[in-house]
């Protein structure tokens, strides 16, 4: 298992350090950054002044090295908006954007687990095929749309939640629901077929052939090894939930990094959107690595291959 | 774990299991009927998009500031010159959702085809030569599914410029990793097969078995993730758009509509509603298609 651990977390830095090469040059070569920095009206001395400001006439391995130095040592350079640095600007903003994702996440993990048992135990049943019905019409549903929709019905409308901000839990309500039915799908399925598999096992069997009754047999034996490979993909689903708060923080204005990251975006502030972009980056690989170690910990098959 | 789950989002897991006949026949059925279904909403959108300019009743470009924001159809004071009501700028709604199924159909289908290209290259290699190639291989499709997507394409889009070549470009380059990753192991399989090595030792040159051995075994996974990638490029570009940073105004991209809508949320809610659902029934729609197509040719209905 340490061995395997080792050699994952080897791979995971190794991507890491890939993406932050791409990262970097996807942001610096898709674009001339001295003229997007310089603005329309400026001229080409001012645009040459600021290449020789930012240090953007050095070879852009030298500028990644450097880049890469100070963000290891925490430095993420200046906010040309703000005045905070950026890493004072994102971590003060991170928060938000966790809180929200792991909202989502526990809903997700509310819905998506009993369904998916329920379905495994009825299956083909109705409440199976309901499940299934809302999980595919559900897939069409861009985000966004739903997080207004679900705004008009109930902010406006009824008037039961906020419409937007993030000041109280219950402004968390309507972007945790948007985020979290679209992680509920996969988990559901994962859960099916987990629970499916584990039932039809022979331990199962001598479970109740020893005459245990139902219910300790379904929660105790059955669910708790169906449900390892959710965890595994929960983590996984953590991630999306990350990248998709950009979407559903900038719908209900929510002052998390994804809001920042699509304001940054718009306002050209470079150091921002690369800091954002490494960081969301940064928690995949690290949420990868545990789910991997927490599917290879509980099968020991994929330990040795 | 990476390449199983999204292999799983594409190949159902549970799907597999091998149910009863009488279960297998429903399944079947609905397969059609979700390819039915799917398939032929999605036609009336592709053939709308094709005929937009006898269809539409209006140019959905020409404003009329004296007719802003009528109501559609169901609503009181709409007017029947307006069958879906008129935006902001007193443009035909109508008109607008018509032209805008052009940019979605163009956007999904040419994103598909660019990274089904990309996709399918790097994983029908990594899966046929395997070894060293195969971890290369490997490796970047790990590295691509490290970066979240929307994140990495409002990054490019705004500094290339939004635009729908942009887009198309972006997300081409960006959504290629399903296809890897279902092409690399169906090829595995394939490549063990024993006509493969029959192949082989009869001397066929590589692109040959890779042509004429692999690929029409592999060519319906392609097909599958194809289809669900298009709905995939589809929605992200609505999302894009919808962030401003996707195509740009005056065109009619349902994403850019249901943006350009969301002032008037309060009062005007049907504005954002159209485009929407809109969007959600030809997503829907490429989805069914999709999933029934997956249904019927998985190899346990090919009794």
């Amino acid at each position: 298992m340490l061995n395997f651990a080792l050699r994952r977390f080897l791979l995971a830095a190794l991507v890491a350090l890939t993406v932050s090469i791409v990262a970097f040059f996807l942001v610096r070569v898709s674009g001339d950054l001295a003229t997007s920095l310089a603005g329309q009206e400026a001229s080409a001395e001012d645009i040459e002044e600021i290449r020789k400001a930012y240090g953007l006439d050095r070879p852009i391995i030298v500028q990644y090295a450097d880049w890469l130095g100070a963000a290891v040592q925490g430095d993420f350079g200046e906010s040309l908006f703000f005045p905070d640095t950026v890493w004072e600007l994102v971590s003060s903003r991170l928060p938000t954007t966790l809180r929200l994702a792991m909202s989502g996440l526990i809903i997700s993990l509310l819905v998506g687990i009993p369904f998916g048992v329920i379905a495994a135990l009825r299956p083909n049943s109705w409440i199976d095929r309901l499940a299934m019905t809302i999980a595919v019409a559900g897939q069409a549903i861009p985000t966004f749309w739903m997080g207004l929709m679900l705004m008009v019905l109930f902010s406006l409308m009824l008037g039961w939640t906020p419409i937007s901000g993030d000041e109280s839990w219950r402004h968390f309500i309507l972007p945790a629901v948007t985020l979290g039915y679209y992680s509920t799908p996969p988990i559901m399925r994962l859960t099916r077929s987990g629970m499916l598999e584990v039932l039809s096992a022979d331990y199962i069997r001598t479970a109740y052939a020893k005459g245990l009754r139902p219910m300790p047999v379904l929660f105790k034996h059955a669910l708790r090894n169906a449900v390892i490979p959710v965890v595994a993909l929960a983590s996984v689903q953590f991630g999306h939930m990350l990248s998709g708060a950009i979407v559903i923080e900038s719908v209900f204005a929510m002052q998390g990094i994804g809001y920042l990251a699509w304001e940054s975006i718009l306002r050209n502030d470079i150091a921002v959107i690369q800091t954002i972009l490494l960081i969301v980056c940064m928690f995949y690989v690290f949420l990868t690595v545990l789910s991997d170690l927490v599917n290879a910990w509980l099968d020991p098959r994929i330990r040795v291959s | 774990m990476a390449d199983a789950i999204v292999a799983g989002s594409a190949l159902d897991p549970a799907r597999a299991l091998g149910p009863s006949p009488t279960s297998r026949f429903f399944r079947r059925a609905r397969g059609h009927t979700s390819i039915m279904f799917g398939g032929g909403v999605l036609l009336v959108i592709v053939l709308t998009a094709l005929f937009a300019p006898l269809l539409a009743p209006h140019d959905p470009y020409a404003q009329d500031l004296f007719k802003r924001l009528l109501p559609p159809f169901w609503m009181d004071g709409s007017v029947p010159e307006h069958v879906l009501g008129t935006d902001n700028l007193g443009r035909d709604y109508l008109s607008r959702i018509i032209y805008g199924a052009r940019v979605s159909l163009l956007i999904g289908v040419c994103t598909a085809v660019i990274s089904g290209v990309i996709g399918t290259a790097l994983g029908v290699t990594a899966g046929y030569f395997g070894g060293r190639v195969d971890i290369v291989i490997t490796f970047i499709i790990t590295t691509r599914l490290s970066m979240p997507i929307v994140l990495v394409a409002l990054a490019i889009v705004a500094l290339v410029g939004g635009s729908l070549h942009a887009v198309v470009l972006v997300l081409g380059l960006l959504l290629w990793d399903r296809y890897a990753v279902v092409m690399r192991s169906a090829t595995q399989q394939a490549r063990s097969m024993d006509y493969v090595s029959a192949a082989r030792a009869i001397g066929c040159p590589t692109w040959r078995i890779v042509l004429s051995e692999i690929m029409p075994n592999v060519i319906n996974n392609l097909i599958i993730i194809a289809t669900f990638e298009v709905a995939h490029a589809i929605l992200l570009e609505a999302s894009l758009s919808f962030l401003g940073l996707g195509v740009q105004p005056p065109a009619p991209s349902w994403g850019l509509m249901i943006a350009e809508g969301k002032e008037f949320l309060l009062f005007d809610p049907w504005v954002i509603a159209i485009p929407g659902v809109a969007l959600s029934i030809l997503v829907l729609a490429v989805n069914m298609l999709g999933d029934g197509v997956r249904d019927i040719s998985a190899p346990e209905n090919r009794s």
